[in-house]
C-alpha cells in the first residue's frame, strides 16, 4: 500500500520521459569549509577519480545551508544536490551540523511530499581526512541521480 | 556595471595536462561581465601576481576570479595581490579547478574542461555580489586567566607573568602543585619532584604579576577573545589568609580526623588542614563537610588556639569578577577508578593499591616514611607485582587509548622499590613497553638491569588470596604459558582519566571535549594548544595524557600564544561575520537560540522613525561571531546575512550554471 502511494507521488519526476543518450546530470555539491571541502581537496591531492558531474559550492558550515539553496538548485539546473559537513561532534562551530541535520531532514520530507525522489537530495558526513570517502559519496550520488533521470519539469528554459 | 577579471592558472602541468586551459579562457570571455581573461603558467608566482595587479589598474576591474588550486591553498596570497593593487582583498573569488577538476578527472579532458568553465562561471557570478570588507579590530584586555595550578598551570602562569602580563591563577584545591607535588622522584632522571617543583610554586606566590586564587572555581565566562569577563567563586576557607602565619597550631589541636586525599587516604588529616608541608599558599582551610563547629556548632578549638585570631567561622563564599583577554585551561587529570576489574578483586583485597598510592608510600615525606607497606598488616612487601594498562587499551573496560606515562613510571617504581627494599623483587605484567622520548628507552633498560625485575608480557586474568599472599595469574605470552606469581603487594597502573567536572567546565567555557572528557584542541597537528574558541588554550593532561616534560612544553606554548595575542592593543578579526538588517527583523530570536557562541543579543529600537514605542531586534556581537552562518539559515525574515557568504552570492553561484 505504502509503496503504491509513494510511487504516485514520485510521478512528478515524469520517469516515462526518456533521457537523451548523451545526457549527463548536474549535481550541486554544497560543502562546509572545514571538513568536507577540505576532504574534497584531499581527494584531489590523492588523485582519486570520480564522475565529473558535481559542481562544488563552499560554505563556512553545513549550518549555513538554507533549504532555499537546495530548492533553487533543483529549480535552476541541478538534477541532484549533495550537502556535506563534518561528522557529528566535529563541527568547527561546535554544533552547526546538528542544526543542519535537522533542517535537512525536514527539507527532505517536504521535497518528498511534493514528489521528488528521496535520492535527489543527499546528505553526508565527510571529514577532512576522508578523501576516499568523498570520491565514493560523489560516485554513489551521481549513479543514483543517473538512475532517476533528468528533472525535465525544471529544465532551465522552462522557468 | 561589474568588470570581472579572470586569471586561469596552468599550475605547471597539474592543470594544463588535464584541462584545455586556453579553451577555458575563451569560454570565460563569453561571460557578459568578464572584461579581461588570461592564463599563465603559475598564477601564484611573482610574475603571475604582477599580472593580476597590472590588470586591475589597466582594465578598471571590480572583482577578480583566479582559477587555480584550492582557495584553502592560496586565497590569502591572491587577496594580498589585490590589496597591493589598491583593491579590497575580499573582492577575490577562487575557482578550484585543480583539486576539484584537473586532479580528479584525469581520464576525461573534455569533461574536466567543461567543469572548469562551470566552476569559473560560478565564481564570476559570486564575485559580482562580493562586497568590500574590512578586518574588524577589537581591543584586548591584557590579562590572562589560568585554570588549574598543576605543573601545567604553574608553568603557563610564570611564563606569561614573566612577560609582564598580569595573570589570574585559579586552583580548586587549597594548594597549587597538582599531581606532581605527590610524586617522589621523576623519570627519566630520577630527580626529586618536590625539589624541582616547590621553587616554582614559591615563584608563583611571590610573583608581582600573578594573582593566585586557591580554593576557587570558575563559574562563568562571558565575552570573546581579548574581552572576556570571568566570574570566580572563592570558596570560604574560614581562615583569614591576611593574618594567618601558617604556624599550624590549629591543625595540631583539631580533634576531627579525615582520610588524607593528598596521601591517597593512607593516613589522616584534620578538618582544618593544609594539604602538605610545602603547600602554596601555606595557609590552612577548614573542610566544611567535616568540621563539627560548622556542622553542629560544637568545638571551636582552632579559634581558641589561633594566636592571630585568624579563624572566622562566619566566612562566606566570595564571588570575584575579572576582565581578561585570554584563558589557559590546565585542569590536569584524575586516575581512572579500577572498579570494573572484578577479577582482580579490586576493593576486596587490601593489598592491591594504585600507582599513586605506591608513589606516596615511597616518597620520603609520605605517610609511611618512604617505605612501601602492605595496607593489610603493615609489613614490608618483598614480592611486588606491577600491572600495567589497567583500564588503558582495554576496550572491554571502556578506554581505548594508551595513558602514555605508565610504562615509564612503572619502570621508575621498580627502581624505587629496589632502592627502598633491597631484598625485594618486582614482577611487571605488561602489554608493550612504550618508551619513546629522550633518555626513556635507556631508563627502562636501566630499571631492568639494575633491579633484575621480571617483565612478563601478557594480561593478568585473575588475582586471588592464598594465606597472606595474593596469587596473580596471568599469561606469559613469550613462552605461551599461564604463570602464577606470589605477591605481597599488587600495584595497578590505572589509566590517566580527565576529572569528572571537565565536561561541565568545557561547557561553561564554550569549548569542546571528547567522549572521555579530555578537552579538544583545534587541530591535532597544527593547532595542538588552541581550542576552536579564539583566545582559549589548553595545557597539560586536561587535553590528553602526557608526562611532565611534555606538559611543560605545552604550557610554555600556550604562554607564547597568549603573549602573541597580547602583542598589540587590538586584534584583527576576519570580517566574514553576520549582520542583522533591523528593518526586516521580527524579533523572534530564533537566531539567538542557534548561535553556538552566544554572539547574538537583543536590542530595543524605536518602532518607527521618531516613534516612542519600541520593538526588540537581534544584534550581533562582532567580536564574538565566528561566521558559521547558522543564524542566517534559521532566520525566517531573511534579516541576517553573512558577509562573504551572503544569500545573494550563493544564489548567484547556483543559478549561474
Ligand atoms: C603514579 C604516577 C607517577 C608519575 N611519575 C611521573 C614521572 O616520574 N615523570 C613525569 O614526567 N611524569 C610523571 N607522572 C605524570 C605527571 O603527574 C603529569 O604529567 C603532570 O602532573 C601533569 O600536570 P598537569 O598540570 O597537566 O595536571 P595536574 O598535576 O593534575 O594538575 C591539575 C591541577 O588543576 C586543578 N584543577 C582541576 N580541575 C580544576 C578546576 N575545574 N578548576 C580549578 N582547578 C582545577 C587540580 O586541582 C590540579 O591542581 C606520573 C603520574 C602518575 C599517576
Ligand atoms: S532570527 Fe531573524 S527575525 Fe528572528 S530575531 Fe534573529 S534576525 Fe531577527
Ligand atoms: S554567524 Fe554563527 S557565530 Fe555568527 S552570530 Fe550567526 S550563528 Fe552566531
Ligand atoms: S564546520 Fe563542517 S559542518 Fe560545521
Amino acid at each position: 500500500m505504502e509503496t503504491e502511494v509513494k510511487e504516485k507521488i514520485v510521478s512528478i519526476e515524469k520517469p516515462h520521459l526518456e533521457a537523451p543518450a548523451d545526457w549527463q546530470p548536474v549535481i550541486m555539491g554544497i560543502l562546509c569549509n572545514w571538513c568536507s571541502y577540505a576532504g574534497s581537496d584531499l581527494t584531489g591531492t590523492s588523485r582519486l577519480q570520480y564522475p565529473p558531474n558535481i559542481r562544488i559550492i563552499r560554505v563556512p558550515c553545513s549550518s549555513r545551508v538554507d533549504p532555499w539553496f537546495i530548492i533553487k538548485s533543483l529549480q535552476a539546473s541541478a538534477d541532484g544536490v549533495l550537502i556535506s559537513g563534518c561528522h557529528p561532534g566535529d563541527c568547527h562551530y561546535i554544533s552547526g551540523n546538528y542544526y543542519a541535520r535537522r533542517r535537512f531532514l525536514v527539507t527532505k520530507k517536504l521535497l518528498n511530499f511534493v514528489g521528488f525522489h528521496e535520492n535527489r537530495v543527499q546528505f553526508s558526513w565527510v571529514s577532512a581526512a576522508e578523501g576516499p570517502k568523498f570520491a565514493k559519496v560523489v560516485s554513489k550520488v551521481t549513479e543514483d541521480i543517473k538512475k532517476l533521470g533528468p528533472l525535465h519539469l525544471y529544465k532551465k528554459e522552462n522557468i | 556595471m561589474a568588470r570581472v577579471g579572470v586569471f586561469v592558472c596552468f599550475c605547471g602541468a597539474n592543470i594544463a595536462d588535464f584541462v584545455d586551459v586556453p579553451a577555458v579562457v575563451e569560454e570565460a570571455k563569453k561571460i557578459k561581465e568578464v572584461k579581461y581573461a588570461i592564463d599563465y603558467k603559475y598564477m601564484c608566482s611573482d610574475p603571475g601576481q604582477g599580472m593580476i595587479r597590472d590588470a586591475i589598474v589597466a582594465h578598471r576591474l571590480t572583482s577578480i576570479v583566479v582559477a587555480a588550486c584550492s582557495p584553502r591553498m592560496h586565497e590569502k596570497t591572491f587577496r594580498k595581490a589585490l590589496s597591493d593593487a589598491g583593491m579590497n582583498p575580499y573582492l577575490l573569488e577562487v575557482a578550484n579547478i585543480r583539486e576539484h577538476s584537473s586532479w580528479v578527472h584525469q581520464k576525461d579532458k573534455k569533461a574536466a574542461t567543461e567543469k572548469s568553465s562551470d566552476l569559473i562561471r560560478m565564481a564570476v557570478a559570486k564575485s559580482i555580489a562580493n562586497e568590500q570588507l574590512h578586518e574588524i579590530s577589537v581591543p584586548v584586555t591584557k590579562r590572562a586567566l589560568v585554570i588549574g595550578g598543576g605543573i601545567a598551570g604553574i608553568q603557563a602562569a610564570l611564563d606569561i607573568a614573566d612577560a609582564r602580563i598580569p595573570v589570574v591563577l585559579v586552583e580548586k584545591s587549597p594548594s597549587i602543585g597538582g599531581k606532581m607535588a605527590q610524586l617522589d622522584e621523576t623519570f627519566p632522571t630520577l630527580d626529586c619532584s618536590q625539589c624541582i617543583l616547590t621553587p616554582k610554586m614559591v615563584d608563583v606566590a611571590s610573583h608581582p604579576y600573578i594573582e593566585l586564587l586557591p580554593y576557587s572555581e570558575v563559574l562563568e565566562l562571558d565575552g570573546y577573545v581579548g574581552n572576556y569577563k570571568v566570574k570566580i567563586k572563592r570558596k570560604a576557607s574560614y581562615v583569614n589568609f591576611d593574618t594567618c602565619t601558617g604556624c599550624g597550631a590549629c591543625w595540631q589541636k583539631c580533634p576531627v580526623k579525615v582520610p588524607n586525599e593528598f596521601n591517597m587516604g593512607i593516613d589522616k588529616r584534620k578538618a582544618i588542614y593544609s594539604p602538605f608541608p610545602q603547600a602554596v599558599p601555606n595557609k590552612p582551610v577548614i573542610d566544611a563537610e567535616h568540621c563539627t563547629m560548622l556542622l553542629k556548632g560544637k568545638c571551636g578549638i582552632c579559634a581558641k588556639v589561633c594566636e592571630k585570631g585568624s579563624i572566622d567561622y562566619a566566612m562566606q563564599d566570595e564571588i570575584i569578577e575579572r576582565e581578561i583577554g585570554a584563558v589557559v585551561v590546565a585542569t590536569g587529570y584524575d586516575l581512572w577508578d579500577p572498579k570494573p576489574y572484578e577479577e582482580y578483586g579490586v576493593g576486596r583485597y587490601k593489598d592491591i593499591i594504585t600507582s599513586l598510592e605506591f608513589e606516596r608510600m615511597v616518597s620520603a615525606s609520605g605517610p609511611t616514611g618512604g617505605v612501601p607497606l602492605r595496607p593489610s598488616d603493615g609489613k614490608i612487601p618483598k614480592s611486588v607485582v606491577f600491572i600495567k594498562c589497567v583500564g588503558s587499551r582495554d576496550e572491554a573496560k571502556g578506554i581505548e587509548y594508551c595513558s602514555k606515562i605508565c610504562c615509564m613510571y612503572t619502570a621508575k617504581h621498580a627502581i624505587l622499590l629496589h632502592h627502598k627494599v633491597h631484598d625485594s623483587h618486582a614482577y611487571i605484567f605488561y602489554m608493550d613497553i612504550r618508551a619513546a622520548g629522550k633518555g626513556y628507552e635507556e631508563f627502562v633498560k636501566r630499571a631492568q638491569v639494575e633491579t633484575g625485575a621480571t617483565y612478563l608480557r601478557g594480561r593478568v586474568s585473575k588475582i586471588y588470596q592464598k594465606g597472606e599472599k595474593l596469587m596473580v595469574r596471568g599469561e606469559d605470552a613469550q613462552i605461551g604459558q599461564v604463570v602464577e606469581v606470589e605477591a605481597d603487594l599488587v600495584v595497578l597502573a590505572t589509566a590517566v582519566y580527565p576529572y569528572k567536572d571537565n565536561p561541565e567546565l568545557a561547557r561553561l567555557l564554550g569549548i569542546s571535549y571528547d567522549k572521555y572528557g579530555f578537552l579538544s584542541e583545534a587541530h591535532p597537528k597544527l593547532r595542538p594548544v588552541e581550542t576552536a574558541k579564539a583566545g582559549i588554550f589548553l595545557a597539560g593532561c586536561t587535553q590528553a595524557p602526557k608526562d611532565i616534560p611534555e606538559t611543560v612544553a605545552q604550557a610554555s606554548a600556550t604562554a607564547a600564544k597568549v603573549c602573541g595575542l597580547f602583542s598589540g592593543d587590538t586584534i584583527l578579526k576576519d570580517p566574514m561575520i553576520s549582520k542583522v538588517n533591523t528593518d526586516y527583523c521580527s524579533g523572534c530570536q530564533n537566531c539567538v537560540t542557534v548561535c553556538p557562541y552566544q554572539a547574538i543579543v537583543t536590542e530595543e529600537i524605536p518602532l518607527g522613525h521618531g516613534s516612542k514605542e519600541i520593538r526588540t531586534v537581534a544584534k550581533i556581537n562582532e567580536g564574538v561571531c565566528q561566521g558559521c552562518g547558522s543564524c542566517v539559515a534559521i532566520c525566517r525574515s531573511m534579516a541576517i546575512d553573512l558577509a562573504g557568504f551572503t544569500d545573494m552570492q550563493i544564489i548567484n553561484e547556483i543559478v549561474s550554471i
